[in-house]
């Protein structure tokens, strides 16, 4: 039984979809489904994920823009081709995992939409997911639930904003940090 | 005969000033602050193959309190800012900055949110080394730029004369 089959059967109806593109396995998941759906993957004889290499987020703000922008250019039969339905959730978390046993890699894909910025934390199964989701918190504010210390990881405390959204310029809005002494 | 000894540096002060320069010329103790890869070429620059000791930096100080000039080697980040700001006020007095490189110099290739542009935006710089990273021998024709500066220094004329302007008196 290939890979695909085997997280097919392994999730079962928590699977929202399932995609393949050259050769990698993305799962896409219920957001509050991510913590059971990890641990199934992770405990599960036939797959055994119980590496998880790697948690981030991702803005797919630019993305869902993109046809809009070609509908300026003057095609419009391009922008009548535009998905009717309900937009795409804005951001993503992804986790990547990795079978040390058949060193099979898979991707786990949540979808967090931005009026409701969190998701449930993962740092109950395997602990190296603390930093990484301090992380995503830092960069694009998705708050996980349930976090035993979430600060921010890379920018100072008192950074007001999040600098991997794609609103965010890259030259930053002007933040300097400053030492004070205490008097 | 009175005014005449205090009208500008006499006889005794520059050769005062001139032993001063002396010593201090030739123990510009750096304090290394290798945040980047220039830190490597500055740990090239003090050991045995350049030899950065041959011309007083003898010994390269850890701690700041001892240290004469500050070699800031690499990158600083936004949130390094106050530890290095921190570092600087905990040099005594004298003491020169090298900005080597050029993230240090102008924030290089890093143009970004969380990138300092330039560490002359925070502490005040005395010698830039351009270079991304700059070769041993740019640090340490930056360390005899920095001789030369001390060489020229008059630290007891100026001294006086900056305590002088601080009580209102005027000397020619």
């Amino acid at each position: 039984m290939n890979l695909k089959e085997r997280v097919k059967k392994c999730l079962g109806s928590d699977l929202v979809a399932l995609n393949e593109f050259r050769g990698d396995i993305v799962a896409e998941v219920e957001k509050n489904r991510v913590v059971h759906c990890l641990k199934a993957l992770k405990e599960d004889p036939e797959l055994k994920m119980e590496f998880l290499s790697d948690v981030f987020g991702v803005d797919n703000k630019a993305l869902l823009e993109k046809p809009k922008k070609k509908a300026k250019k003057g095609e419009e039969e391009q922008a009548e081709e535009e998905p009717k339905g309900p937009k795409p959730p804005r951001f993503e978390v992804n986790y990547l995992l990795l079978s040390l046993e058949s060193n099979e890699r898979i991707m786990v894909k949540v979808r967090v939409p931005e009026e409701d910025l969190q998701v449930p934390t993962v740092t109950g199964i395997w602990k190296s997911a603390t930093w990484p989701e301090r992380e995503t918190y830092d960069m694009f504010g998705i708050r996980f639930n349930g976090h035993p210390d979430l600060r921010r990881l890379l920018m100072w405390d008192g950074f007001p904003d999040y600098p991997l959204r794609k609103d965010y310029p890259l030259e930053g809005r002007g933040e300097e940090r400053r030492l004070i002494y205490e008097d | 005969m009175g005014m005449q000894a205090y009208s500008g540096p006499g006889w005794i002060v520059t050769k005062l000033e001139q032993l001063i320069n002396w010593g201090r010329k030739r123990s510009p103790w750096p304090l290394p602050y290798g945040t980047a890869c220039c830190g490597i070429e500055m740990m090239a620059a003090l050991a045995s193959g350049y030899d950065m000791a041959r011309f007083g930096a003898e010994r390269p100080s850890f701690s700041p309190r001892q240290a004469d000039v500050l070699i800031e080697a690499g990158t600083i980040t936004k949130k390094m800012v106050p530890v290095l700001r921190r570092i600087y006020d905990q040099m005594a007095e004298p003491k020169w900055v090298i900005a080597m490189g050029a993230c240090a110099c102008t924030g290089g290739v890093f143009r970004t949110y969380s990138t300092l542009q330039g560490i002359d935006l925070v502490i005040p710089v005395d010698v830039y080394v351009p270079g991304c990273p700059p070769r041993p021998e740019g640090l340490i024709y930056a360390l005899l730029k920095i001789i030369e500066k001390i060489e020229k220094d008059h630290p007891i004329y100026q001294k006086a004369k900056s305590f002088q302007l601080s009580q209102g008196v005027s000397i020619s």
